[in-house]
């Protein structure tokens, strides 16, 4: 049972659509937006199931600074 | 427990460094130049020197180094900046005066520079990025290209015959006497980006030290002049420059 609880923002507007979070997840639970581009016409980084453990490995990788990591104790 | 929940100041564990600006990098998506970036804004802000840090950056991608990187930042021509940084450091003792320059600039145009800079163990950081090509003019063969790969200006792959070999700027660093500290590091995962942290670190402590000149060479990708996705080029980097390039610290003077 998981004892923290993790989140992650992203700054759409910043993100290049890159993947290197989508593959540095250790939980797997990053995707790219499929539908939605953001204002420079890139897909963007999102967090797609509720299992983030607020390691912080996407944001570490990404090279642009995109990404915040939020953690708390349950 | 709901996202809102957990999304509140208290509970941030990891956010862009505030030396990092808010200013959309131009650099191509993935590009390792970012993660540098952000390890240069990390450090600087652990250790307080926010204001009496100078970056010099010459020509190449880096170019814009300043208007992502909150600090002093001075233009250089290219490969003229380990000169430009050895006048700001002998002029200012106290300020944390590096570098950032690739490999086309660093080892090619900025040979002589470089290397007189470091023999002289002037007290400054030179942050090499190395990717094997010539990123921002579109893809030529740099000095560092591997042998066979293939480039803007070697469409049937170097050859050995007509290119000549790949140069080992940070082996020859290595042989310097000036140098205190010499590392080959890379950014592609989140252990090797930990890895590069701490050398650049330890590099900026030197230099604020007077402890002699510093190099730390990244070995980067460059996925649009490779022509691969972000993902397929680290995995690129790690097959191919790897071997070449092995990682690890080559000089370290106590």
């Amino acid at each position: 049972m998981a004892t923290v609880k993790g989140a992650i923002v992203v700054d759409t507007e910043r993100c290049k659509g890159c993947g290197l979070c989508v593959v540095a997840c250790p939980v797997k639970i990053l995707g790219l937006s499929q539908k939605e581009v953001n204002k420079r016409g890139y897909p963007f980084s999102m967090q797609l199931e509720d299992k983030c453990i607020g390691c912080a490995s996407c944001a570490i990788v990404c090279p642009d600074g995109c990404i915040s990591v939020y953690k708390t104790k349950i | 427990m709901t996202r809102e929940d957990i999304i509140k100041p208290e509970n941030l564990v990891y956010k862009k460094p505030t030396l990092l600006n808010d200013n959309t990098m131009h650099y191509c998506p993935g590009c390792s130049h970012g993660v540098v970036h952000k390890l240069i804004a990390e450090v600087i802000e652990e250790m307080g020197l926010a204001d009496k840090a100078v970056g010099v950056s010459p020509v190449g991608c880096a170019v814009f180094m300043y208007k992502y990187l909150d600090i002093d930042c001075q233009e250089a021509a290219h490969g003229r900046a380990p000169a430009l940084a050895t006048a700001i450091k002998r002029l200012w003792p106290d300020r944390l005066v590096f570098t950032y320059q690739g490999d086309g600039d660093l080892a090619c145009i900025g040979t002589a520079e470089t290397i007189h800079a470091l023999n002289r163990g002037e007290n400054i950081t030179i942050i090499f990025i190395n990717n094997a090509i010539y990123g921002m003019t579109g893809g030529q063969m740099a000095p560092t290209t591997l042998m066979g790969m293939k480039t803007a200006t070697c469409p049937y792959g170097r050859d050995a015959k007509i290119h000549g070999y790949p140069l080992h700027m940070t082996e020859i660093a290595a042989t310097l006497e000036g140098t205190a500290y010499v590392t080959r590091q890379s950014v592609q995962t989140v252990a090797a980006i930990r890895k590069a942290k701490k050398a650049i670190r330890k590099a900026f402590e030197n230099s604020m030290n007077g402890k002699g000149s510093n190099l730390v060479e990244i070995v980067a990708t460059c996925n649009s002049g490779w022509k691969m996705s972000p993902v397929a080029a680290n995995k690129w980097m790690e097959e191919n420059m790897f071997p070449y390039y092995p990682l690890g610290d080559l000089k370290d003077k106590e």
